[in-house]
């Protein structure tokens, strides 16, 4: 169904981190960017569509205005707003916004910070676009920071501070930006398997909370009023999102889940975890009549490898590519 | 990250290296081998085993190491390594300590990256934690230290969700990523590839709390199953073997963080580098790593042994071509190696150094960076020279 193409070198290894690979496809320029963290670097590659040219940057995640230390970065992702695209890195230290290309930094939120380390690590995680203008960022005190961006320029604000969780955030997906009316658009999870249910707007609205059971969602996806959840316990779950009704549990993988992606167009869903494997599933999702289908389509195993980032690279699904811990390059599988 | 990594790192880093020291040392004390420095005897080896022990869970050395703090360069651990190494009547030559210290890594390496959970990284701990009451049973008063300081992990540890047990095993991760030194007895039981990487198997049974793979459940709103279907995982699981003991004592279940070297004959604690990163990178210390590297420094025990006690120098690993580039003949080694020589008392003293230096950052943050900065340097120089 799928066979492996021809992998993309990348300037250093990636790190074992939840959801790290994180891809913008740029059709008017025929460009596909990816960027994979390392440690306290981003390594972006920027690959033409004719496969012939590939340019690399490095980010590190220095503080503007602090001398000495950088820190350790927990994830990067792109940020695909209708009027403008962002590269959103969040570390140790706070959350860095850029233009899509690297290029130029435009936001910089430092995460507040105790004198005298405490007995909880304090970091940034889970990254997500929201509707039309919002970004939304997690932090380790179960806090979603939600910033207002403009359609153009640096005056980006913090504009509200979601608290419900009270462990770390792991990963927060959305749906439905621009046209699409949706009752829920934003799901947040954090360490011990909890997740609520969002609406977007000048205040958020929860519209639902999904209790964990005691098990670290890493990677969490919305797709048309479902909320797909990867699992510690290698589990993927099914929820209908505003009610928290289960719909399927699959048992996936035989190690922890560190990444889930969506095909939107497609229904295709991706995972990928510690064990090797990387899965292809098909969902098929009528809202209307409330039935929910999960089958299994393919298998690729990345020999002697902890995967840890996994997305497709289009729409359709028609492509998808991986990371794995201390892998310096990405692997490409296209169908066949 | 993480900031409930160093008791864990200095368990098992120092359990690793409590089995390479008791293989090297059996080793030499075979009959043939009369050079200069005499033989192993049994009670020095012994000795040895309980001076670092003993100065591994010192209780001053384990509070430090419990608090909640970064975790720091390879730079830092080699140098308090060393010093814990260095706290019994052997002394090691720079080339043996940099074998020593590539062994432990990427033993260490391989726990983390195998534990079926990240919480199996306590049972790891275990594992080693009862080697060392093995290696010191004989001497009650640091048995007990060994006792008290598992308790004191026990409680700190078992507060930890499994997203803070797997956020732990991130950043030790990130700490180990890019070694791939090749070893011999990992080599020999392929447990590791030629490239360096180690074999991660896609069959046997499952991790506590894990399901085989291969089953989807669909359900009705009520919460019944009203489906069921199958699909090839891929690999060839089994259900899981249980879990281990998470007590003071007890069938830990898990074999990982055991002594690999027992059945083994000394060539096989042999390591040859792959191109890769070097565990000594010349970036500047930063300032809290200084000042964590002088506490610590400061809260080893300076030990039992008397200044005036001879040090008996040896090379961990004589078959070792980069050692013997530097030494000639084997039998000669003793006389012609590099040797570090330190007293107690001037380790005491080099310790307060550390941390009045250290303490001379707080106005100059900005020379660290510079890399002809001067005091960062002398900083480094001075530890080079420990």
């Amino acid at each position: 169904m799928f066979h492996k193409e021809k992998s993309i070198q990348l300037k250093n290894s990636a790190s074992a981190l939840y959801n790290n690979l994180s891809v913008l496809r740029i059709a008017p320029r025929r460009l596909t960017y990816f960027t994979v963290v390392h440690a306290n670097v981003v390594n972006m590659v920027s690959t033409s569509w004719d496969g012939l040219n590939y340019s690399h940057r490095q980010l590190q995640s220095k503080e503007p205005n602090v001398a000495t230390s950088t820190s350790l970065i927990m994830q990067a992702a792109f940020c695909a707003l209708p009027s403008r695209d962002l590269l959103v890195v969040s570390s140790q230290k706070g959350i860095q916004m850029y233009e899509s290309d690297g290029s130029i930094m435009v936001y910089w939120h430092a995460l507040d910070t105790p004198e005298a380390p405490t007995a909880h690590a304090v970091f940034a995680r889970g990254i997500s676009a929201v509707s039309d203008n919002y970004v939304c960022v997690g932090v380790s005190s179960g806090a979603v920071l939600v910033f207002d961006v403009p359609s153009k320029g640096s005056n980006i604000t913090l504009s509200e501070v979601l608290e419900e969780h009270k462990e770390a955030i792991t990963d927060i997906a959305s749906e439905c930006s621009g046209s699409q009316e949706c009752l829920a658009n934003l799901v947040t999870a954090d360490d011990g398997g909890n997740m609520c249910v969002w609406k977007s707007g000048e205040e958020f609205q929860l519209l639902n909370k999904i209790p964990g059971l005691d098990m670290t969602c890493s990677s969490v996806k919305l797709w048309k009023g479902t909320v797909l959840a990867g699992y510690g316990t290698g589990q993927i779950r099914l929820y209908e999102a505003v009610t928290g009704i289960l719909h399927a549990e699959v048992n996936a993988h035989a190690r922890w889940i560190y990444s889930l992606d969506i095909a939107p167009f497609s229904g295709l869903l991706l995972s990928a975890a510690e064990d090797s494997f990387v899965r292809v599933w098909h969902l098929s999702i009528t809202p209307e009549t409330n039935s929910v289908e999960i089958a299994h389509l393919h298998n690729e195993c990345v020999t002697d490898t902890q995967i840890c980032g996994a997305k497709f690279c289009d729409g359709d699904g028609y492509a998808f590519a991986v990371t794995g811990y201390d892998l310096s390059e990405i692997i490409r599988y296209v169908q066949s | 990250m993480s900031v409930r990594t160093l008791p864990l790192v200095f368990i098992n880093l120092g359990g690793e290296m409590l089995y390479i020291l008791d293989q090297r040392l059996r080793a030499l004390n075979t009959p043939e081998d009369q050079s200069e420095t005499g033989v192993w005897s049994e009670r020095d080896r012994k000795r040895v085993l309980n001076d670092v022990v003993g100065t591994m869970f010192g209780k001053s050395f384990m509070d430090e190491l419990l608090k909640p703090q970064q975790l720091y360069s390879h730079r830092t651990m080699k140098t308090v390594l060393t010093r814990l190494a260095h706290s019994s009547i052997m002394r090691l030559n720079p080339a043996s300590m940099d074998r020593l210290y590539e062994l432990m890594i990427m033993a260490f390496k391989y726990q983390v990256l195998l534990s079926p959970r990240p919480r199996d990284l306590l049972l790891v701990s275990y594992n080693h934690l009862d080697a060392a009451r093995a290696f010191v049973r004989d001497t009650p008063a640091v048995l007990n230290q060994v006792d008290e300081t598992h308790r004191k992990i026990i409680e700190v540890y078992s507060r930890l969700s499994d997203g803070d047990f797997q956020l732990l095993r991130q950043t030790l991760l990130t700490f180990l990523q890019d070694v791939h030194t090749r070893v011999s007895v990992f080599l020999k039981n392929q447990i590791q590839n030629p490239s360096g990487r180690f074999v991660l198997m896609t069959s046997g049974p499952v991790p506590a709390g894990v399901d085989v793979p291969g089953l989807i459940r669909t359900f009705d709103p009520r919460g019944r199953e009203v489906g069921r279907s199958e699909f090839p995982p891929g690999g060839t699981y089994s259900g899981s073997v249980g879990e281990g003991s998470f007590e003071l004592s007890g069938d830990r279940v898990l074999r990982l963080g055991q002594n690999l070297y027992q059945a083994e004959r000394p060539e096989e604690t042999q390591t040859s580098r792959t191109p890769g990163a070097q565990l000594d990178r010349t970036n500047p210390l930063a300032k809290e790593e200084l000042n964590l590297l002088a506490r610590l420094m400061g809260c080893m025990k300076a030990g039992s042994v008397p200044a005036a006690a001879p040090r008996f120098r040896i090379s961990l690993f004589p078959s070792d071509p980069e050692e013997e580039e530097e030494g000639g003949a084997p039998a000669e080694q003793a006389a012609i190696f590099q040797v570090i020589n330190i007293q107690a008392v001037q380790d005491e003293e080099a310790a307060s150094a550390l941390a009045r230096i250290a303490g001379q950052f707080t106005d100059e943050e900005a020379e660290l960076e510079n890399p002809s900065g001067s005091k960062g340097d002398d900083l480094l120089a001075m530890m080079d020279d420990l």
